[in-house]
């Protein structure tokens, strides 16, 4: 067992130990250990194909759904191993919610996007849920733009701002965690602020994850980067520190942009 | 010749034979509306509407009784097949991807959508009217249902195999069941394909007449039981057109034109829905 690389300041909300992944037979994940801190933004950058995607969607056990792929090790969410078979995985998504790199509205008024999810595990009454949804709609600094057009096709948005109605879908469950898969990669610079701006206002809310291709974006809004090369963590440590002074040739090689 | 002005030619005569395959098949189908509207035209008339069919030999008539009973043996035919070939779709396409039940499924569903009419006719002639002691309309919604489930089928998977993978991903993301990820989003997301496929579907059962024949036969009187030999649009035609008599060949062209109308109706309905969807 390799010790996990430390970062913590406070605590660890997810505890990911041993961690390794199968797409059929190959491998895209090699032993990898980190915390995820509460309350904090961590980025997770690394050329395409490095497994950062693959390691944010075992978080929520996304890769269940696909017949062939598997993760063995731990991922320790208040004790419980995420990826044992007895977790209830509906249960686990309510708790750790994602938002995806292209924006996906679902097919239904904004109003009843953001209701969806609260209807699976709250029963609320209307009044209540008007409440929830604005309360959403705010949080994800989208209620300005929406709230005349509620009953309005999700899909009639611009591409920021459905992403942004994504993420308050997200969190109008109510999540612990919120991970994020590229969510700016799809959209223009003003939207990407927006989403940047955003990201910084939930995370005292909420623990984030983000997978990014950018690496301003990680040195801007995280407070702590996992760099991943094909397949490991090669580093990972306190943001500034990380783009500061590098521990690894690897890294300092990446950041500077001399391959990747 | 260059190669240029050759590969205009190629490109020239390519164009010239493709109009022409078109020509050739629109002119077929233009001449059969033609001819439909020619001699079915004047056929259509209050009387049409309101008489029921005529005794050998007898003046006038209408087809009231056909009409009123391809509607009811089609309407069931509907609320059959519809719920069925949805769920039978969602299954396919969201839940058993790579069971073997689904892929013998799926490979059931292909050959009924090929198989003769007249098979699924004389199908369920055997097993339900000679069984259960004669002809009625609901044998013949029967024998309608098992030719339009396969094409709800057919039209509810390839649609949802169209929804995006980040959209069905999405909706896990935020908890949701299997089952309420495929009614609620998926399904959704594909509606108006899925209402297209149902459309089809009555558009296709509706000039059936092989699997009528053994199942409704027919009825020159009107009747609205369905557990009774019921008149209908197809057999009416079939046997009028045959007949000695002008006023039947007369009714049996006005028939036809009436089912090519409801056919072309449908269909037309079945493409405005469909491109008013697929271009949100």
């Amino acid at each position: 067992m390799s010790a996990p690389q430390q970062t913590a300041d406070g605590d660890a909300i997810l505890e990911v130990r041993d961690l390794n992944f199968f797409y059929g037979d190959f491998r895209g994940l090699t032993n990898v250990s980190l915390d995820i801190a509460k309350s904090r933004v961590t980025a997770f950058i690394g050329p395409s194909g490095c497994g950062k995607s693959t390691l944010l969607r075992t978080f929520n056990r996304m890769y269940d759904l696909y017949p062939g792929q598997r993760a063995e090790g731990q991922i320790n969410f208040h004790g419980n191993n995420l990826l044992d078979r007895k977790q209830d995985v509906n249960l686990v998504r309510a708790k750790i919610g994602m938002v995806f790199q292209k924006p996906t509205p679902f097919p239904m008024t904004i109003y009843e996007n953001i209701a969806f999810g609260v209807r699976l595990y709250e029963k609320l009454p209307k009044s209540e849920m008007d409440d929830r949804v604005e309360w959403a709609l705010r949080k994800a600094a989208i209620w300005e733009e929406t709230k005349d057009k509620l009953q309005q096709s999700g899909l009639s948005l611009s591409g920021g701002q459905q992403q942004r109605l994504c993420i308050a879908r997200t969190i109008a469950v109510k999540p612990e965690i919120v991970l994020l898969d590229e969510p700016t990669s799809a959209l223009d610079p003003i939207s990407t602020a927006k989403i940047e701006e955003l990201i910084n206002e939930l995370k005292d809310d909420y623990t984030i994850a983000i997978v990014t291709h950018n690496m301003q974006q990680a040195a801007r809004i995280s407070d702590f980067t996992a760099f991943m090369y094909l397949g490991e963590l090669v580093e990972f440590g306190k943001t500034d520190t990380l783009f500061i002074k590098p521990r690894e040739k690897q890294t300092e090689d990446y950041i500077t942009g001399r391959f990747g | 010749m260059s190669l240029y002005t050759r590969r205009i030619w190629t490109n020239r005569i390519g164009i010239a034979l493709s109009m022409l395959a078109m020509a050739f098949g629109l002119l077929a189908l233009l001449w059969i509306l033609w001819t439909l509207f020619y001699n079915g035209f004047s056929a259509l008339s209050w009387n049409f509407f309101t008489q029921d069919t005529p005794a050998p030999g007898s003046e006038g008539g209408g087809l009231r009784n056909a009409i009123v009973g391809s509607l009811m043996i089609v309407g069931v035919t509907t609320l059959v097949s519809t719920p069925i070939g949805i769920l039978a779709g969602i299954y396919l396409a969201e839940f058993g991807t790579t069971s073997k039940f689904a892929a013998t499924t799926r490979f059931i569903t292909d050959i009924m959508l090929s198989a003769p009419s007249i098979v699924v006719g004389l199908f369920v002639y055997a097993l339900v009217v000679a069984t259960l002691g004669g002809f009625s309309g609901w044998a013949g919604s029967l024998a309608l249902s098992l030719i339009a489930i396969p094409v709800v089928v057919r039209t509810t998977e390839n649609m949802l195999l169209l929804v995006p993978t980040s959209l069905r991903e999405a909706a896990f993301a935020v908890g949701a069941p299997r089952w309420q990820v495929s009614l609620k989003v998926t399904l959704r997301a594909v509606k108006a394909g899925v209402v297209t496929g149902i459309l089809l579907s009555i558009a296709r059962v509706t000039g059936e007449t092989a699997p009528l024949l053994f199942t409704a036969l027919n009825n020159q009187f009107y009747s609205t039981n369905m557990s009774q030999p019921m008149g209908n649009l197809p057999v009416v035609i079939f046997q009028f057109a045959m007949s000695p008599y002008d006023n039947w060949v007369s009714l049996a062209w006005g028939g036809a034109l009436l089912i090519a109308l409801l056919v072309l109706g449908i269909n037309v309905i079945a493409r405005v829905l469909f491109r008013k969807k697929s271009s949100d």
